[in-house]
């Protein structure tokens, strides 16, 4: 099945909106009427027809769009992809990973053909068709890294694995929910967590991070992360954060349904064949609250957590500005009914 | 103040017997700790350089003082720049057996561990001791650019001019704390100001 893909804006005139099938695959986080941070981690298995863990790596409508906010983002900053000189292997790990998923799941989109180390790649909605050699930098255009993420949706990190610990030693960071590579290159899981609250004393990182160190090669796992972004901007960085920050304080009653967004992370991680490194993809889903009170069970729900968040969390997400505003506005879709267990709608 | 996952954990200079050769990098602040540490080894102090930033009004009392560690050698540097460009110099052609000793404030021991990592020089391989100033490196996140010594908190940058909080996050890489944007949310209004160097 061919994606239509759609012509839209991530900035300056947010054109970005979806559509009623996009609605219905969004990977709404909450499976009941509450939420604190918890070790969230699953199998990363197939899911059903249509919906954004159908395959291991979603593309959906949104492809080209976010592929073009991508290059503006690094055009104008090219420390958001950065790779320490150890991680050429996992490069190439992450590229084949990439291609082989991207090949075998969406087949009328894009084609890879090997032969022994001589590889062709086709990459039809961007217009790209490149033949190479596997594990020669020199053959590409680009790091394998930055060339293949340029064409998959989602942001990447590598992360080396030494002395019991994860390092976050290369990746490509350009839609994520404030905060910075070129920061955090270097650091390990237990450092690059640290500003989060409550998480580190309940023993959420230390039980993440021993599970990650076991992960296993052919059995990824995946989680789901959340925030909010007013308007649809993927790149809410902190180095462009006194850009964008004043946006927190446009929201008024009569715009929430058009401005303020539920801003969900898929997170997946790889064990990679040749470096023993670990690929984490943090896919970015907008939604406008327009778009999810359209699910009345979303609406309800959303309502509630966002009224009951913990007040440490709602201020490190940045939702002070607004939450009022925004919850006042969701309790006009909450009629108090219970909500059924699970993340589906009704 | 909360604790700083990310910020690096300072130690104690106790010269080891068994180095061939001792590299001592330090600030004036850092000189009393190292006329502690290696007091009554004269062994050690035989092999071992000290290469010391000098501030212009240090020079009164500095001959005796200098003269009573009885190093192998003393250089004078007139600036944390200086003193760093030796510094990668001396790791670069630093035999097998030598030890690195770093004294002074977090901004110094921030830069110089960041530069001894780079030239792969960690662990057992250096010793810190943190003395004088606690003001913190500080890297204005938007710029990029990098102050010294930063003791309140928010700060203006020295490059681009914002206001920046400093955050309660370090990074090694940088040998820097992380500064953002304090009015972005309401332009002209500042939090009240924090030490941060406490
Ligand atoms: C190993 C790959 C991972 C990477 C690279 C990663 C990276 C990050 C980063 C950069 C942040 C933002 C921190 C900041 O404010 O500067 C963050 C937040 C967070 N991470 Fe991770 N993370 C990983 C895995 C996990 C796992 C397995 C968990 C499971 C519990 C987890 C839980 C969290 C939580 C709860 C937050 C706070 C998010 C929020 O409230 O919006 N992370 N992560």
């Amino acid at each position: 099945m061919t994606i239509p893909f759609k012509t839209e804006t991530f900035r300056d005139d947010f054109t970005f909106s979806n559509s009623e099938a996009a609605i219905r695959r969004f990977p709404f986080p909450f499976d009941r009427d509450a939420y604190m941070y918890a070790v969230n981690i699953e199998q990363h298995m197939p899911g059903p027809a249509k919906s954004a863990t159908e395959f291991p790596i979603d593309i959906d409508e949104h492809y080209v769009a976010e592929m073009a906010d991508r290059d503006l983002v690094l055009k104008a900053d090219p420390l958001r992809c950065q790779s320490l000189p150890h991680m050429m292997t996992a490069e190439w790990d992450l590229l084949e990973l990439l291609m082989t998923s991207m090949a075998r799941d969406y087949p009328e989109h894009f084609s890879l053909e090997r032969s022994g180390r001589e590889w062709h790649w086709i990459n039809r909605p961007l217009g790209i068709d490149q033949r190479f050699t596997f594990e020669d930098p020199a053959t590409l255009p680009l790091s394998p890294m930055e060339y293949i993420t340029r064409q998959c949706q989602g942001d990447f990190c590598l992360l080396d694995q030494r002395d019991d610990n994860l390092w976050m030693d290369a990746g490509i960071v350009t839609t994520q929910a404030d905060w910075s590579l070129d920061f955090d290159l270097g650091m390990n899981f237990i450092e690059w967590h640290g500003p989060v609250p409550l998480a580190h004393e309940i023993g959420v990182f230390e039980r993440a991070l021993k599970f990650l160190l076991n992960l296993q090669q052919g059995r990824p796992v995946r989680r789901l992360n959340w925030t909010m972004t007013i308007n649809p901007r993927l790149d809410t960085s902190p180095e462009n954060y006194h850009r964008w920050g004043i946006d927190r304080t446009t929201v008024t009653p009569d715009n929430v349904g058009d401005k303020v967004h539920l801003r969900v992370e898929l997170q997946a991680l790889w064990r990679l064949p040749r470096s023993n490194a670990i690929v984490f993809s943090i896919r970015c889903y907008l939604i406008k609250m327009r778009e999810l009170v359209t699910q009345p069970k979303w609406a309800r729900r959303l309502h509630r957590v966002l009224r009951d968040l913990p007040g440490e969390l709602a201020d490190y997400k940045g939702l002070t500005n607004y939450r009022e505003t925004t919850v006042a506005w969701l309790s006009k879709y909450d009629d108090g009914a219970p909500t059924s267990p699970g993340f589906h709608p009704d | 103040m909360p604790v700083v996952k990310s910020r690096p954990v300072w130690g104690r200079l106790a010269p080891s017997p068994f180095a061939r050769r001792h590299l001592v990098f330090c600030e004036v602040a850092g000189l009393g700790a190292v006329e502690r540490a290696f007091a009554g080894t004269d062994s050690i102090r035989q092999r071992t350089s000290l290469n010391l930033i000098v501030p212009p009004d240090f020079a009164p009392a500095r001959s005796e003082r200098l003269d009573a560690l009885g190093f192998e050698a003393v250089h004078e540097f007139p600036s944390v720049e200086t003193v760093l460009v030796r510094l990668r110099v001396s790791l670069s052609q630093a035999a097998m057996g030598t030890l690195l000793y770093l004294a002074g404030g977090e901004a110094f021991l921030d830069q110089a561990t960041c530069l001894a990592e780079a030239c792969g020089v960690a662990g057992d391989g250096v010793q810190t001791e943190h003395c004088g100033s606690t003001g913190r490196r500080v890297q204005c996140v938007h710029c990029k650019g990098m102050m010294a010594d930063v003791t309140m908190s928010p700060v203006v940058c020295d490059h681009c001019g914002l206001h920046l909080t400093v955050r309660d996050h370090y990074s090694r890489r940088l040998g820097a704390f992380q500064g953002v944007c304090a009015d972005a949310e309401a332009p002209g209004v500042l939090p009240e100001p924090t030490r941060i160097d406490a």
